[in-house]
């Protein structure tokens, strides 16, 4: 009796529900869409701002993007190596921002006030179609970073040490994708499901701690997408001796 | 039931794949083209020229410091070779008043030998010629009281 009311409390949270919008015979996850752009118009506007008059001398808005900047120049430069990170950084800074903006968005806002027909607004990143197109134009990046660098001698890297270990490393092409998209997917989905169930079975204080715990996870997991992103670019444009 | 809304409905889901997938993926590329020209190229400039700014100050400050470090240097062999010079000419004056000063005093003690001397020779003739006046007279006298003592007689 108890499992089965949970179980419809837990419904009640709209899991898997999307707001579809339907273009001719193509289906869209409206939701995802509707809260990406106002996220994402937020942060253009913020950097819109902080980049219009820059001074020599940082001040206010500016010094917070020049650590940005710098931060994400560090990342990638430990990540992908001095040669080749300049064509990657604006790559990478874009994952990291967008995953983080996501991340936090759905965390902070409380979106759950305007209701929708179907489904309800949250995270972009806890859809799983926005995890994969991110962990897919990862795979084509580092496929074309190795490409574009090496030619075909990227291939080399498929039977690096030993030929043996060419099997293993096709299937890291396709383990790759999965794990960053379900990586992302499964972490920002369990937060808000966790912070969704309990501020549903109390509404007070307790959940406070459980949303300070997915702030951390959100911003951890935007580090982990982009490191792992500029890793495997990395990897690709390496040299091998 | 739940399970159908969880995985794999026909409609809605967790893993409900459709279009979205490719137009966030070219969202995505487009956020990409946009922070670019707008956040990533200005803020790397503005950067960038900055920490050339600093490096090429830095590099400039320290050539001037390995130059003033030379001029110290040079300065410093510079101030030892004039104290040298200045001990050197010090102690030659002072070897050469030591010699003027030994010569005088040489000098002098020979004149005031000499005319020591030629004191003690005046004072020994003038003795000598005193004693031998004296002596005359002492004959003198004698001689007259010789005769006075005969005269009576």
């Amino acid at each position: 009796m108890f499992f089965n009311s949970l179980l419809t409390n837990f419904a009640a949270l709209e899991v898997g529900q999307h707001l579809y919008w339907k273009i001719g015979n193509i289906r869209l996850h409206g939701q995802v869409f509707l809260t990406s752009w106002i996220l994402l118009g937020a942060l253009l506007v913020f950097i819109s701002l902080g980049t219009k008059k820059m001074e020599n001398d940082p001040k206010g808005l500016q010094n917070l993007l020049e650590f940005l900047w710098d931060y994400i120049r560090d990342l990638a430069r430990t990540q992908i190596g001095e040669k080749v990170y300049r064509d990657w950084m604006p790559f990478i800074g874009t994952l990291f921002l967008f995953v983080f903006v996501s991340n936090w968005g759905g965390a902070l806002i409380p979106w759950r006030l305007i209701k929708l027909p179907s489904g309800e607004l949250g995270a972009p990143t806890a859809d799983i179609n926005t995890t994969i197109a991110l962990a897919l134009l990862v795979s084509l990046s580092y496929f074309y970073a190795g490409l574009s660098n090496k030619g075909w001698r990227y291939f080399e890297y498929y039977v690096h040490p030993t030929p043996i270990m060419l099997p293993f490393k096709i299937l890291e092409d396709f383990t790759k994708p999965l794990s960053l998209s379900f990586r992302l997917f499964g972490n920002i989905l369990a937060d808000e499901l966790v912070v969704g169930v309990l501020v549903f079975l109390v509404p007070l204080i307790l959940p406070i701690p459980v949303m300070f715990l997915g702030l951390f996870t959100s911003a951890i997991q935007a580090l982990i997408f982009a490191t792992l992103a500029a890793y495997y670019i990395g990897e690709a444009v390496e040299e091998h001796h | 039931m739940l399970a159908f809304n969880f995985f794999g409905a026909t409609e809605g889901g967790l893993f409900d794949i459709n279009a979205t997938l490719p137009l966030m993926a070219i969202q995505v590329v487009a956020l990409t083209y946009i922070l670019n020209s707008l956040f990533f190229k200005p803020v790397g400039n503005v950067v960038e020229k900055r920490e050339k700014f600093v490096s090429n100050n830095i590099i400039e400050a320290k050539n001037k410091l390995s130059e003033v470090k030379k001029l110290e240097a040079d300065l410093l062999t510079q101030l030892q070779s004039a104290r040298t010079e200045a001990q050197r000419i010090v102690s030659e004056a002072e070897d050469e008043s030591d010699k003027l000063y030994k010569e005088a005093l040489e000098l002098a003690n020979n004149e005031a030998n000499a005319s020591k001397e030629k004191a003690r020779l005046e004072i020994e003739s003038q003795t000598s010629a005193a004693r031998d006046q004296l002596s005359k007279q002492a004959d003198d006298l004698s001689e007259l009281i010789v005769n006075r003592l005969i005269l009576e007689k």
